[in-house]
């Protein structure tokens, strides 16, 4: 290391590495692949890909706030329902459920501005109740609008005249392409200088005030960002499912599964949440029959995880940051030193 | 009147989000940990209370004496063998840990008694009433929950500001550290306030299970109340938790008086208006144990 002192040495830094162009091209490869999954895969595979995109995206959105942002939110499912009942609302208005998609977005994002004002004001585990608070008011004020189905909720009738194969495929073709969307934002929001004063707001606020990063700000952009992806997911749940009904576009239990897949594939990494939806997926279709006992195998998973793999599967396969897939950090080689 | 009876009826009501509130405050100023999983270790309580009166019969009013111990005991060993392991996570882990249990317990007794709503019936007292005014009367057993809720608060104040261990506890939450160095040990005087929480919320769920009914998922409403009741008064005081449970309770039934359907949409409303316009609560702290 004296060589480093000594200024006797040729330093690097990089992002990119082998594995990581390796893993843009596979990346690559199985998006094209997915593209033309419904060619092959058939109606209700297509569905299931959808029903697993859905929860990808939720995914990304929540290891977004927590993962990076630090903040754990258990009110995720406000924006989920929020952005569902704006397709429905739209589609009301007259907006072609489509167009309705990236503008449930949209507004899912501005309505989380507001929130983020209240919600901010707590911290921790306060801030996680608070938001579930947030959420309910949201359900509550939802739940009473008559002309989008009260507490019943409603049907999406727009897309009825399309053939159902070709409405659920273009369904996939977006939840494809809002995973894609979602994980490229969250890429180069990383590899921005917003994502560096986002990970060292993360691991130490003070420092990171001290060094003059502006903390509330960059909190607050993370969260419209999370807000407005886990709005994509609600947004395509009412275009999968075609009708939207309170109690279950606001269910909590949409927290515990997007903390469950984070916590599981590993918290505050690029690929924890891809791995994590994958097992999730899988433990649910294989365990929907046992009714509530599958989530008190998520439930405990959940607490197994945290205590004693706290960075999940990604953190085991990954311990020190070097197989990284995503050149998202700053890797530096001391090419003439060892 | 209908108006002077809501808020009669509501205050009675706060009286039982203030019990379940105050062992909420109470872990959190100790040690910076919000127990998402309290209002369902309440409901647990109340559980448990259906059994022990199936089993052995009698007007359920006695279960008090064997759930409390049975929930102190069972907070002081999810503290040891959980709880603890969880604050050395860091952060989100508390956090992560205690939503876990939640989900276990919500969806455990779910699986066990159904999604079926329960109640523990405890014969005259569940309807018998006080006429206070010609048009007002007070359930007995509500006005019983209110004076069990402010013994509650006094007992814990008195605890915390006259005992040794009320000390600790105080110390605790004042610095860790410095507790710790004079001679506190931090662990036992963590599970000492954990057993209370739990005592406290298991009173809160046997009352609620009294009161009306309760179902698996009780347990998160209750959570929610609590917390709204803490900040509503402002952490820092016990006062101020009594404070803003009835504060919230007022708000509710005011609220089921104007539109049936509207209770709790105005509670939280109340709530969200006390965190935009008085973040610290309608009681300003003073710094206790209860933070």
């Amino acid at each position: 290391m004296s060589d480093l002192l000594t200024g006797q040495h040729d330093v690097s830094v990089t992002r990119g590495t082998l594995g990581s162009r390796v893993a843009l091209g596979v990346g690559i490869a199985v998006v094209v692949a997915l593209i033309f999954a419904p060619a092959v895969a058939g109606d209700s595979a297509t569905n299931n890909l959808t029903q697993f995109l859905i929860l990808l995206i939720m995914a990304i959105g929540w290891n977004l706030v927590a993962g990076y942002g630090g903040m754990v939110s258990i009110g995720h499912q406000a924006f989920i329902g929020f952005a569902s009942y704006a397709v429905l609302d739209l589609s009301i208005h007259g907006v072609l459920a489509w167009y309705a998609v990236p503008m449930a977005i949209v507004l899912a994002g501005l309505i989380s501005i507001p929130v983020s004002w209240l919600a901010f004001r707590l911290r921790g585990g306060y801030f996680a109740i608070g938001t579930w608070v947030i959420a309910q008011v949201f359900q509550l004020v939802i739940a009473q609008q008559s002309n989008l189905g009260g507490g019943a909720g409603a049907s999406l009738n727009d897309l009825n005249n399309l053939n159902p194969i070709n409405r659920d495929n273009v369904t996939y073709w977006f939840a494809l392409g809002l995973t894609v969307l979602s994980l490229g934002v969250t890429a180069l929001l990383l590899r921005s200088r917003v994502g560096m004063a986002l990970v060292a707001v993360r691991d130490e606020e003070f420092s990171a005030a001290a060094t003059g990063v502006n903390v509330v700000r960059t909190k607050r952009l993370v969260f419209i960002l999370s807000a407005a992806i886990c709005g994509g997911a609600g947004a395509l749940l009412c275009l999968s499912n075609l009708e939207v009904q309170p109690n279950s576009a606001f269910s909590i239990q949409y927290s515990a599964f997007m903390i469950f897949m984070v916590l599981v594939g590993g918290i505050g990494s690029f690929e924890g949440p891809i791995i994590g939806a994958i097992i999730f997926f899988v433990l649910q279709q294989s365990l929907a029959s046992y009714g509530a006992w599958y989530l008190v195998i998520l439930g405990g998973f959940a607490i197994i995880v945290t205590l004693w793999l706290p960075r999940g599967i990604w953190g085991a396969i990954d311990p020190h940051h070097r197989r990284s897939l995503v050149p998202l950090r700053h890797r530096i080689d001391y090419d003439d030193i060892e | 009147m209908i108006w002077t009876n809501a808020v009669i009826q509501g205050l009675l009501l706060g009286g039982l989000y203030a019990i379940f509130a105050c062992g909420l405050s109470l872990m959190f100023g100790v040690m910076r940990l919000v127990n998402l999983a309290h209002g369902d270790l309440g409901v647990l309580g109340a559980y448990f209370a259906i059994i022990l009166v199936e089993h052995l019969g009698g007007n359920p009013l006695w279960t008090f004496a064997a759930v409390i111990p049975v929930a102190a005991l069972v907070g002081y060993l999810l503290q040891r063998f959980l709880l603890d392991h969880a604050l050395n996570g860091g952060e989100l882990s508390p956090i992560l840990v205690t939503f876990g249990l939640s989900i276990i317990i919500e969806n455990l007794l779910q699986q066990t008694f159904g999604a079926n709503d329960q109640s523990l019936n405890i014969g005259a007292l569940s309807y018998q009433s006080w006429k206070i005014a010609s048009d007002i009367y007070v359930g007995r057993l509500n006005v019983i929950i209110f004076v069990v809720a402010v013994l509650v608060i006094v007992a814990l104040q008195l605890f915390l500001s006259r005992t040794p261990a009320g000390r600790a506890l105080r110390a605790t939450a004042d610095n860790r550290r410095a507790a710790a160095l004079s001679g506190i040990d931090p662990k036992r005087t963590r599970a000492m306030a954990t057993a209370i929480a739990l005592a406290t919320v298991a009173v809160g769920g046997l009352f609620l299970a009294m009161r009306s009914s309760f179902a698996p998922t009780s347990g998160s409403a209750d959570l929610l109340f609590a917390f709204e009741a803490v900040i509503i008064g402002g952490l820092g005081n016990l006062w101020g938790t009594l404070v803003g449970g009835l504060v919230l309770g007022v708000a509710q039934t005011v609220g089921s008086q104007i539109n049936p359907a509207d209770g709790i949409l105005i509670g939280d409303l109340v709530f969200l208006a006390v965190l935009a316009f008085r973040p610290q609560g309608l009681i300003a702290s003073r710094s206790v144990a209860v933070r």
